[in-house]
């Protein structure tokens, strides 16, 4: 094996990704006192929080409409499909409302209401009294509040001095003997030196894995790194079959047209003109939920009613909107649109497809974003000194389907509450027990082999052939016979990896080998999904299955948590569903049927 | 005699010439500059010649092909590819821009693809922004106030207090306008620059800010603020569409107005 030089670095906490989980988790930790290292693959800014569009979900009640966080909690559990955790969806909402407000005193950009307060629109599956009609609860900064956080937490963990390791990126967990995380090994691309970092609480702000996928929404550098990583070291990944794809990606370039578009008044159309949701979901329309409004767009398309000369997608249309309003709400889609697809939005509809947009599931955690394992009857083990936040954790307040607005609040509430408990749990300053040779030995020894493979086929085939797999098999629509196919598809492709060849041999920024790295971390997570998705018997939020088309509560209303070996083998077992309330202030929402 | 010459490794030399290998007649020639430190070698363009059939429409996905099925090592940041995150920001035909913005059709002839100017690079198309970063911090881009909100409440801010913001927030800090600013090129080491100045002008422009005059001592500076001189080239190539000229200006109109 090459030797490589490894800096050492001490800190309280590591957080690991610098997106909008990351950074708030970074400012909470930073200001309260912990020194707290913030390790990211991209510029801070950079980070796919950047692109979030619509808005963020708080029953601010800016809007005059008697909105309230119980309401809020009720949308987002029957959103899940029941398979949300009502504990974390508690905490989650009802957090929504203080940790929004703070967002706006770091100086978020939100956009105003005549009376001065945070502008708040409609979004899909948000309503008031339990369903009764739709409600304005969603925190818009026009329709770029995901850049408007993500810059506002970086300025202020600037404020604060928060220290970054910025284009450093993650190779793996370090774990000691005894099961616990002490830290984090990782690749300085600048210069190409490893870089051993311990932490009390290593924190995974990794984000999701779209780009297992040939058409999302999600950036290049959407890999979930954190995702492997926990995989590697030998703990499971929950509820992997539930991927949403989101109704409006641009047709052909996959990149997202806002639901926020909707909520000001945009609809959908098929081939004859008609307005197709309101046969799907009489009340919210084309505001029903993704997984709702995606599987209708499809079934319109298989029964030839798509749009265009391949009759292969759907018409989005704005042009009924003023102009005025969509320059003051809409700009950023206008833009889009007109740039990706040549369409002035004022004038003719955008061409859009349901597109793969967000992972639901991902690592496990409680609501304090302490990762979680099952031991034996144990369902909750804490793993000690591992966190997990934002889209890379599976808390899980998104259950089988994630509304619009909830992951922009996900990461805010999340990495807020991960900063408050490494707080309380971890000893500032406390010393780091020595770590055996062997751990990060066996991490150089993966790079290495990655670094000089000379295997015939390129990073580029592999991934192309992994996501198409994915996409034909893990679709809107799965059924058993196609699942069992991409199952067998995705283990050759997987080994296809040992078969591997990069081209750069330099340490310095050889992005290269970084997407090797990253094809293997999105390999895992390929046959954690497709292998959790096989073994789900019935429908469920954003697993539609044909051969099981209902919901099944008595036999599988428990969330999925899978193991992987080295070998690629997987093992299969299950948690149970949190069904009861944290606090008395709410009660339990039972099953019902799942109605728009 | 005072010799003056550029240093050894300034020279750009020709590279590879990768033939085409596509099928069709719809082909297009991208001239990339290539550079690793790895080596004691010059700076070099390398040429691939793609098929436009079998590629995407914008320059980033040129250069992605070109990554993916001609040449793995070729080393550039890319990210959101949709222009909201600002990584994939180099000089492509003349301009510099977002090359996930920058459709293929609007170059004519061969396209030439090389790092934002005047920027030390780090690889290929790969420039250290580390300067740049750190000046942005240095005008304390962050919300400064003396009072506090009312406890658990937001800020008031009116919409046309807010309006004052818009086209200043919006900014994906992908130095484009900073690296085309000839006056930068200069004095880049004293000089803000737009992309750091249209970041300042948005705190002082912000209705909740409450520190405008100290933002604006710190910038009453010959080099900071008064080395903008109003060449345009910023508000020309922001590939968002921004005005940082305009920025500039109204921090100059300001630092008159308080005299």
């Amino acid at each position: 094996m090459s030797e490589y030089e490894i800096i050492d670095h001490e800190h309280d906490v590591v957080v690991v990704g610098a997106g909008g989980a990351g950074l708030r988790a970074t400012l909470g930790m930073v200001s309260g006192g912990l020194k707290t290292a913030c390790i990211t693959k991209v510029f801070p800014t950079r980070s796919h929080t950047v692109a979030a569009q619509g808005g963020i979900g708080a029953a601010l009640n800016n809007m005059g409409e008697n909105d309230s966080w119980q309401f809020h909690m009720y949308d987002t559990v029957k959103g899940s499909d029941w398979l949300g955790d009502q504990d974390a969806i508690e905490y989650m909402c009802k957090e929504a409302i203080p940790s929004v407000t703070e967002l706006e005193n770091f100086g978020v950009p939100f956009s105003r209401t005549e009376e001065g307060e945070v502008y708040q629109r409609p979004f899909g599956g948000h309503t008031l009294d339990y369903g009764k009609k739709m409600a304005r609860r969603a925190c818009a900064a026009a329709d770029r509040t995901g850049h408007a956080i993500l810059h506002t937490l970086y300025q202020q963990c600037l404020k604060h001095q928060a220290e970054f390791f910025v284009e450093y990126i993650a190779l793996d967990l370090l774990m000691d003997d005894n099961g616990k995380c002490v830290g984090v090994l990782a690749l300085c691309m600048d210069d190409g030196k490893i870089h051993r970092f311990r932490g009390h609480q290593t924190v995974l702000a990794t984000g999701g894995y779209g780009r297992v996928y040939f058409s999302c929404t999600s950036a290049h550098t959407c890999t979930g790194d954190g995702n492997a990583m926990v995989l590697r070291a030998g703990l499971p990944l929950q509820d992997m079959e539930f991927v949403q794809f989101h109704p409006t990606g641009v047709y052909g370039a996959g990149v997202l047209i806002t639901e926020g578009s909707r909520g000001e008044g945009g609809y959908l159309t098929n081939s004859e003109g008609e307005r197709f949701m309101e046969r799907y979901a009489p009340t919210a329309k084309d505001l029903a939920s993704r997984d709702v409004v995606s599987r209708s767009m499809t079934i319109e398309i298989n029964e030839g009613r798509g749009v265009g000369p391949n009759k292969d997608h759907i018409f989005m249309h704005l042009e009924h909107i003023d102009p005025a309003t969509l320059h003051m709400r809409l700009p950023g889609i206008s833009e889009t649109a007109k740039i990706f697809c040549g369409v002035d939005v004022t004038k003719e509809p955008i061409p859009v497809l349901p597109t793969v947009h967000y992972n639901m599931g991902g690592i496990p955690t409680n609501y304090n974003g302490e990762v979680v394992t099952r031991k034996g009857n144990d369902q909750n083990a804490v793993v000690s000194g591992l966190m997990a936040i934002g889209e890379a954790a599976c808390v899980s307040v998104h259950g089988a389907n994630r509304l619009g607005t909830n992951s922009l609040l996900d990461i805010v509430v999340f990495g807020r509450a991960a900063a408050q408990r490494a707080l309380k749990t971890v000893e500032k300053g406390a010393s780091h027990a020595p770590l055996p040779k062997r751990v990060t030995d066996k991490i150089l020894a993966r790079l290495d082999k990655m670094r000089y493979a000379k295997g015939d086929v390129s990073v580029g085939e592999i991934r192309n052939s992994m996501q198409n797999a994915m996409q034909k098999h893990a679709a809107v629509f799965r059924s058993n016979s196609s699942m069992n196919e991409g199952v067998k598809k995705v283990d050759t492709i997987a080994n296809s990896l040992d078969g591997v060849g990069i081209k750069d041999r330099s340490l310095i920024f050889n992005t290269d080998l970084v997407e090797a790295l990253e094809l293997e971390n999105l390999m895992q997570q390929a046959i954690v999904t497709i292998k959790s998705a096989d073994q789900r018997k019935e429908s469920r939020g954003a697993h539609s299955h044909e051969d099981y088309p209902d919901r099944d509560d008595k036999d599988w209303m428990k969330h999925t948590i899978m193991w992987l070996n080295e070998k690629n083998k997987t093992k299969l077992d299950y948690r149970d569903v949190h069904l009861n309330t944290l606090t008395n202030e709410v009660a339990s929402i039972p099953p019902a049927a799942r109605v728009y | 005699m005072a010799e003056f010459a550029l240093p050894r490794h300034s020279k750009i030399v020709k590279g590879i010439d990768y033939p085409y290998k596509g099928d069709t007649k719809n082909f297009r020639k991208v001239n990339v500059y290539r550079w690793s430190p790895d080596d004691d070698e010059n700076p070099r363009i390398d040429s691939y010649t793609i098929d436009l059939d079998d590629c995407g429409p914008m320059v980033l996905d040129a250069l992605i092909k070109i990554k993916q099925e001609i040449d793995s090592s070729l080393t550039f940041r890319r990210s959101c590819r949709e222009g909201i995150c600002g990584s994939c920001s180099m000089n492509i035909d003349g301009t510099n821009t977002l090359a996930c913005l920058k459709s293929i059709e609007d170059v004519k002839g061969e396209i030439n693809i090389y790092p934002l100017p005047h920027m030390d690079v780090v690889k290929d198309l790969v420039p250290d922004l580390t300067k740049a970063y750190a000046q942005l911090t240095s005008v304390k881009p962050w919300l400064q106030t003396d009072t506090k909100p009312e406890k658990g409440k937001s800020r008031k801010q009116s919409p046309k207090e807010r309006e004052q913001i818009d086209g200043l927030w919006e900014c994906v800090l992908c130095f484009s306008c900073t690296t085309s600013c000839p006056s930068y090129w200069w004095n880049g080491d004293k000089y803000l620059g737009p992309a750091v100045l249209l970041q300042a002008y948005r705190w002082i422009a912000d209705s909740r800010d409450e520190n405008t005059n100290e933002r604006l001592d710190d910038l009453e500076d010959s080099f900071k603020l008064y080395r903008c001189h109003t060449i345009m080239n910023c508000t020309k190539t922001c590939p968002k569409g921004l005005n940082p000229a305009k920025a500039i200006g109204e921090i100059k109109k300001l630092q008159l107005e308080r005299k």
